[in-house]
């Protein structure tokens, strides 16, 4: 519970008389508080320097070291003081955030002594509020870019690396080619050969030399065969390259559809195709442009070039911005390329023969290149082609700086919104984690609170685990006070889970309620008064239920508690079960006690609150109880 | 505005500007009415209490008690006084399976006896003295009064089904047994059946007191929050 909210639970507590006229039943007890403490200063003593706060304050957290009995190791009884030889800045901080509710990262701390400090307080970093979260959250991952940096470099110089199979070893060797001689020479071979093949298909086409027929060769026809088996020795190697790649890449669909991969295979399929379709007059011409991708094997540079890779990356990372810029200067091509184009449309011999022919010029004109093989001859065409030009310099050479720029603030307020949401995912998910928690304390708590008040009854305590939680006053008075709101209304809190079992099960079977005995009382409608349900288990000595996902088989004793309490009315499941012979007792504190079974402390709501079923008829408990969840062991002691 | 040297001048010209000049005026104070009254509104709600004193005379408080208690108050509202919305979230913190803004309205109206939409210490430490210190009488009174919501001094059945439903939105969805939607309209008859007396179809503040004060386990559970503070 928030802190400040709980300086409001008396007056809560104080509302809910508004519900008692309306209640049919009685209330149950509140919870006494013992030793009621006056609210009294405390005096904190952190490395001299002092901090005075009243109790109740650092009581509003309950589990961090402040708000918990784990401070009284902390007392120094000379003094009558809390001494902690800690950090005085950032405890500023933390009793702000017993204060205000809020904790707040002081920008000038270091953020791992900061995180010491949470640490050692017991409070939960996630706590710290919007205003500092962003800043928190990028110191952190920050420090942990550091030691994950120190961790590699420590790695790389100790070369004790544990025994990598020879896969590993190969992805290892091809992505850092630094880690050995071998990844180093291969390198080193690969980058020689991809720029032999690139310089090839560039001077293939240099003509060299005449033969007789004064005809100009290209080299790449004269030296055919030369040409040719420099091609295979090139494609061999990066053949070789990427099947090995592709044999040690972790994971091999990932790697095929990389970037990189694509280029490969684009790089050497060429040579391939042409070997299958070698003298096809046919697709000879396909062919010649199949040749064409054989340039990007120059793109195989990225791999070894850092630069190149920013360079690609940041391309992308913008190219919605420059997908507009695009459109914009579209736009304004088409404008003046029709407007060109009606005004040249009545002179004679005009080059502007449509519109898509005027584009050319106007996409010339409009970047300042101006080559001049179309140019207006009509002094309107004259006029608008100005225009033109001039627009062209303001329409490309101002927006692209505003537009760099602008690119860089709107990208980092991106990544910052949409670092915002995925945070307020997370945030609503822990709020809602905290609010299913602060429900399933209540139910956890309802379990205990009666295997408590049973063993207090009975007296009968095996000197089994009790496992009862010493709640926080302020939890036990809001329980009591959601109990309350149960009772008001004669309906339980449950949680979700078991809320789906209920529904499915109530879909699954029909059962006609002819078994609820109308019995007419003052109680004239339907819902019952207290209709607490018999949780009723079998007798089982000595026998243990197993559950089907249990991590550890304790043995837990349930106590059977039956509380027969009064008849329900219910047109559910509760009417059938065995009490409802029973008279009416208005008052349900009788001898008997309910059963309760105590699930093992790990999965919350686990109890078999929906499901016993009785059998037709037999006045006494013998039902058996359906194992609802897993992971709930029950052993009868009694 | 008179024509000025230099400019051609025309007699419309002169007009144009003045009237130009005017819708400039006129659109330029109203964006900086908006800005400055925005900031008025902020800054000028702010209330102080009475005095320690005062407030002993008027609840059953002892000083450190309303000391506590108005140091919890301030922490939550700065400024003195709790208006409607944030009324609603400080109650729906205490009941999170389910939405208890209905009840938290009608609670707000309990506690701002005098009607200005913002309840102030004074309201607040009156309701609860009546509520935690108060005679049974007294604290029955004030249940009435939360229950009569147009404040008529008759309790319908409209009304009662209002503060019903209200209730049982606070168990939210994951209840058992499942809260079916007649369940508060049978609710209302249990209580009227109880209530009214002379059939009339509404409850009277005697009927309610007479039928609440025969009722042992209303009196008992009256009693039930006295250790509160």
């Amino acid at each position: 519970m928030a802190a400040g909210v709980a300086a409001w639970l008396p007056f809560a507590r104080a509302a809910a008389i508004g519900w008692m006229p309306v209640a049919n039943c009685p209330m149950p007890l509140a919870p006494t508080e013992k030793n009621k403490r006056q609210d009294e200063l405390i005096i904190l003593n952190v490395s001299g320097r002092r901090f005075q706060t009243w109790r109740t304050t650092l009581e509003r957290y309950p589990d961090t070291l402040l708000g918990s009995t784990e401070k009284e190791f902390f007392f120094n009884e000379d003094t009558k003081e809390y001494f902690f030889d800690r950090d005085p800045e950032v405890f500023r901080c933390i009793l702000n955030f017993y204060r205000t509710g809020k904790l707040h990262y002081p920008r000038y701390e270091c953020i791992s002594a900061y995180d010491e400090e949470l640490a050692f307080y017991g409070i939960l970093p996630e706590i710290i509020g919007d205003c500092c979260y962003e800043e928190y959250k990028d110191r952190k991952r920050e420090n942990a870019e550091r030691l994950m940096d120190d961790n590699d470099s420590e790695n790389n110089q100790e070369g004790s690396m544990p025994s990598l199979n020879l896969r590993q070893t190969m992805w290892r060797a091809f992505e850092n080619p630094h880690t050995s001689t071998l990844a180093l020479v291969f390198y080193y071979v690969t980058g020689f050969f991809i720029a032999v093949s690139v310089i090839t298909n560039v001077v293939e086409t240099v003509p060299c030399g005449t033969v007789p027929g004064n005809k100009e060769l290209p080299c790449g026809e004269r030296y055919a065969v030369a040409f040719f088996c420099l091609d295979t020795a090139c494609v061999m190697i990066f053949t070789v390259e990427y099947l090995m790649r592709l044999f040690a890449a972790p994971s091999r669909y990932r790697f095929m559809r990389s970037v990189m991969s694509i280029i490969d295979v684009v790089a050497i399929m060429p040579y391939y195709i042409g070997l299958v379709m070698t003298n096809n007059e046919d697709v000879s011409g396909a062919f010649v442009t199949l040749r064409v991708f054989r340039v990007f094997r120059i793109f195989k540079f990225s791999r070894h070039s850092q630069g190149l890779r920013i360079l690609g990356y940041t391309l992308k990372s913008c190219a919605s911005e420059l997908g507009f810029l695009l459109f914009s200067l579209t736009m304004a091509i088409i404008i003046f390329a029709t407007v060109m184009f009606y005004a040249e449309k009545g002179s004679s011999a005009s080059k502007f023969t449509s519109i898509p022919a005027s584009f050319w010029y106007t996409i010339v004109t409009m970047t300042t290149l101006g080559y001049g093989d179309m140019v207006p001859k009509t002094i309107a065409g004259k006029i608008f082609g100005s225009i033109c030009s001039l627009s062209g310099v303001l329409v490309i050479a101002l927006p692209v700086p505003v537009i760099v720029s602008n690119f860089s603030r709107i990208y980092h307020q991106n990544q910052r919104a949409d670092k915002r949401r995925a945070q307020k995912k997370a945030r609503l998910a822990r709020i809602r984690v905290a609010k299913t928690g602060s429900s399933s304390a209540y139910l956890h708590s309802k379990r205990n609170g009666l295997l408590n008040a049973a063993l207090e009854l009975t007296g009968s305590s095996d000197d089994e685990q009790h496992i009862s939680k010493s709640t926080s006053l302020i939890e036990s008075q809001h329980h009591h006070l959601l109990h309350c709101l149960e009772k008001t209304t004669n309906h339980e809190f449950i949680d979700e889970q078991l809320f789906e079992q209920n529904c499915m099960d109530n879909s699954m079977q029909n059962y006609p309620s002819t078994r609820s005995p109308s019995l007419s009382s003052n109680n004239g409608g339907s819902t019952s008064c207290c209709s607490r349900r018999n949780k009723t288990t079998t007798h089982l000595p000595n026998s243990k239920v197993p559950a089907t996902r249990l991590q550890s088989m304790q043995e837990l004793s349930t106590i059977h508690i039956q509380c027969s309490e009064q008849p329900s009315l219910t047109t559910s499941r509760s009417s059938l079960n065995m009490k409802s012979d029973d008279g009416l007792r208005p008052n349900c504190k009788t001898s008997h006690l309910t059963t309760a079974i105590i699930s093992i402390p790990t999965p919350p709501a686990l109890t078999p609150e929906g499901e016993s079923r009785p059998p037709p008829s037999s006045p006494h408990p013998t039902m058996n109880i359906s194992t609802t969840c897993s992971n709930v062991v029950k052993v009868s002691a009694l | 505005m008179g024509c000025f040297s230099g400019v051609p001048c025309f007699p419309g010209l002169v007009d144009l500007y003045d009237s130009c000049a005017q819708w400039v005026c006129v659109l330029l104070s109203f964006g900086l009415s908006d800005t400055s009254d925005s900031d008025l509104e902020l800054s000028s709600i702010r209330h102080q209490p009475e005095g320690l004193e005062q407030l002993q005379e008027l609840t059953k408080f002892t000083k450190k008690e309303l000391q506590s208690l108005y140091r919890g108050f301030k922490n939550e509202c700065p400024s003195g006084l709790v208006d409607e919305d944030t009324f609603k979230l400080i109650y729906a913190q205490f009941f999170p399976q389910g939405d208890a803004s209905m009840y938290a309205h009608f609670l707000f109206n309990a506690f701002d006896v005098d009607r200005n939409g913002a309840i102030c210490f004074e309201n607040f430490v009156v309701g609860l003295s009546i509520l935690l210190r108060g005679t049974v009488h007294e604290k029955l009174n004030w249940a009435f009064n939360l229950y009569d919501i147009n404040k008529d001094g008759y309790i319908t059945k409209e009304e009662m089904l209002a503060i019903m439903k209200s209730i049982y939105n606070m168990m939210g969805r994951y209840t058992y047994p499942i809260v079916r939607d007649d369940a508060p309209i049978e609710h209302v008859e249990k209580f009227f059946q109880k209530m009214d007396r002379n059939r009339d179809g509404v409850v009277t503040i005697e009927e309610f007191l007479e039928t609440c004060q025969k009722d042992e386990n209303i009196m008992s559970s009256m009693q039930l929050f006295e250790n509160v503070i």
